[in-house]
């Protein structure tokens, strides 16, 4: 099939560099092995348990606020994770400060420390005698084992996503396009806010998206921190993990599809929006 | 670098004022939320001194954890690191139908938890999984043992690799390949003395990468080790029973490990993109 050559439909274009059915082969062999496979039988076991069974275990009370508290917490770090990481791009793209090296590596703690250090560091930090919690305690503000906590766990997890999509991009603004704006007479809020920042969407939304589809599924980081109270700061990603440990593997699987869908679902409406603005605004990314 | 050559004007950026409160929030904002985790890692570690710090160290149980995170890493790394290769080859030096499809596809396990990561694994290998009875029957152990933790461990990290080497691929093009051929080198002297030297940098950041993620993943790996203690515990998992049963010394002593770790591997990380930022993909490039 590599080399049909007769008609309009090519599977692929002529070229001189060797190896392309070994390596594509290879690709193809090893991702079916590794991805596709398990994640179809994880589909296939789930089609197994009949329409009915499904959605029965999927609509339980408890499994419908655990996927509310998920998505819920998920979708509020990475709103603040795309002000915060906006704003944290602007300062490393624009402006000079000592230590700035130093800064824009530590960006990239959280991909770096493994997510239970992060965890139980954080609990340690906000817990009502931690260093931050003992500050917020006399307030009557409650992080640690709350919702509140579960966004901060997944504000730290989700933070190096928004700046290392938006740095890139900011670093390729043309300046003649905010001397053009200034000239018009736009004052430097103008500037910012109705010139460079729309710009930005596209890259902003790709930072946003990444940050909540990892919120979503964030475990590590979240288990220590959250308290894992049914009802209240139970995330969707633990409650499979606590119907594995009871060998209710329907229920687990029945809440892995409904995750995995709504992720994709959402993936998919992102990237739509994501075309479309990359259209209208244009700094790509 | 925009920033050496930023003009001081104030049309073009923001009044001295402005700048002084916008970097002053940002430091603060990252004190709160990255640095002082990572001090409270090492301050929570040596709360009761040295020796408490050493002596929950040099545990038996803690020693077989290190010992199951290099082997994990060690099994699943090199395995990503041939694929990666393998895959941009194919995605960067080619083009054939569905390329953008499989790049998505080479990425998917990045939008699923890692929790679903290891049940994918449970369910195809565990006692109650498709392939369980089978497996059983012929004394194959795969879920709670470590094949079962490699299995996780590389679905996780799948992409990394690749999602360093094809857009520096990409962007490099097949010149340089297309010349090493027409003067007659074979197929495998293009790739060890073309191709490789090309992409060595942006491998080992990918590498470098993959490494931090299959040393510290923690949910995947936790649904299918089974937390067989001085068995199946990699160093995360050891964190986490530790820190459940209140000893907390202990439980800081091993994440040191792994914040040195992933101190190392930012150190690592940065020195690349500085002294190698023309061979790392141009989104790397600071």
């Amino acid at each position: 099939m590599a080399r049909s050559t007769s008609g309009g439909w090519q599977f692929r274009q002529p070229s001189v560099l060797p190896g392309f059915r070994w390596a594509l082969g290879y690709t193809l062999v090893w991702l079916t092995l590794i991805v596709l496979i398990p994640l179809a039988g994880l589909f296939f076991r789930s089609a197994s348990l009949g329409w009915h069974d499904f959605w029965a275990l999927a609509l339980e009370r408890r499994t419908l606020n655990a996927l509310w508290i998920s998505f819920g917490c998920a979708f509020i770090a990475a709103l603040l994770n795309v002000i915060f990481g906006t704003l944290l791009a602007w300062v490393l793209v624009r402006y000079r400060f000592p230590g700035k090296r130093i800064v824009d590596s530590m960006v990239d703690l959280p991909f770096a420390l493994p997510t239970a250090v992060a965890g139980i560091a954080l609990t340690t930090l906000y817990a009502p005698k931690g260093w931050i919690g003992a500050l917020l305690a006399p307030l009557g503000i409650k992080v640690a084992f709350t919702p509140i906590g579960i966004v901060i766990a997944l504000v730290f997890v989700g933070l190096p996503f928004v700046v290392r999509t938006v740095q890139p991009v900011m670093e390729e603004i043309d300046r003649e396009v905010e001397e053009a704006a200034a000239t018009l007479g736009a004052s430097r809020f103008q500037t910012v806010f109705r010139v460079l920042l729309p710009g930005l969407a596209p890259a902003v939304l790709t930072g946003f998206s990444l940050a909540f589809a990892r919120g979503v599924g964030e475990y590590g980081s979240v288990i220590f921190i959250a308290g894992n109270l049914p009802f209240k700061s139970e995330i969707a990603p633990l409650l499979i993990v606590i119907k594995l440990e009871e060998f209710n593997y329907p229920a687990a699987t029945a809440i892995a599809v409904v995750m995995l869908l709504i992720s994709f679902a959402m993936l998919f409406v992102i990237n739509l929006i994501q075309a479309w603005s990359r259209r209208r605004y244009g700094y790509g990314a | 670098m925009a920033h050496d050559h930023a003009p001081e004007n104030t049309v073009t950026t923001e009044t001295p004022f402005a700048r002084a409160v916008l970097i002053g929030f940002s430091l603060l904002f990252l004190l709160l939320v990255l640095a002082m985790p990572l001090l409270a890692v090492f301050t929570e570690a040596l709360r009761k001194g040295l020796p408490a710090f050493l002596e929950s160290l040099s545990d038996p149980e803690t020693f077989s954890a290190i010992w199951l995170t290099l082997v994990v890493a060690g099994i699943s790394v090199p395995l990503n690191l041939v694929f990666g290769v393998a895959a941009a080859w194919a995605i960067a030096k080619f083009e054939f139908k569905g390329k953008a499809i499989l790049s998505t596809l080479i990425d998917l396990p990045f939008s699923v938890s890692p929790v679903i990561s290891g049940l994918v694994f449970v369910l195809l290998f565990g006692a109650q999984g498709l392939f369980g009875p089978w497996l059983q029957s012929n004394g194959i152990q795969i879920i709670f043992a470590v094949p079962g933790l490699v299995l996780a461990t590389v679905f996780v990290t799948f992409p990394f690799v690749a999602r360093e080497l094809i857009p520096l691929m990409q962007e490099q093009g097949s010149a340089d390949e297309e010349a090493a051929l027409s003067l007659g080198a074979s197929g495998w002297q293009t790739f060890w003395y073309v191709t490789l030297p090309n992409i060595k940098w942006g491998l080992l950041y990918g590498v470098l990468l993959c490494n931090a993620r299959a040393m510290g993943e923690f949910g995947a790996v936790s649904v299918v080790s089974g937390h067989i203690r001085g068995q199946t515990n990699t160093m995360p998992l050891q964190v986490e029973i530790l820190y459940n049963e209140y000893n907390f010394v202990a439980a800081f002593a091993v994440a040191t490990l792994l914040a040195l770790l992933a101190l190392v591997t930012l150190v690592l990380k940065s020195l690349l993109e500085y002294h190698y930022s023309a061979e790392l993909s141009a989104s790397r490039r600071h």
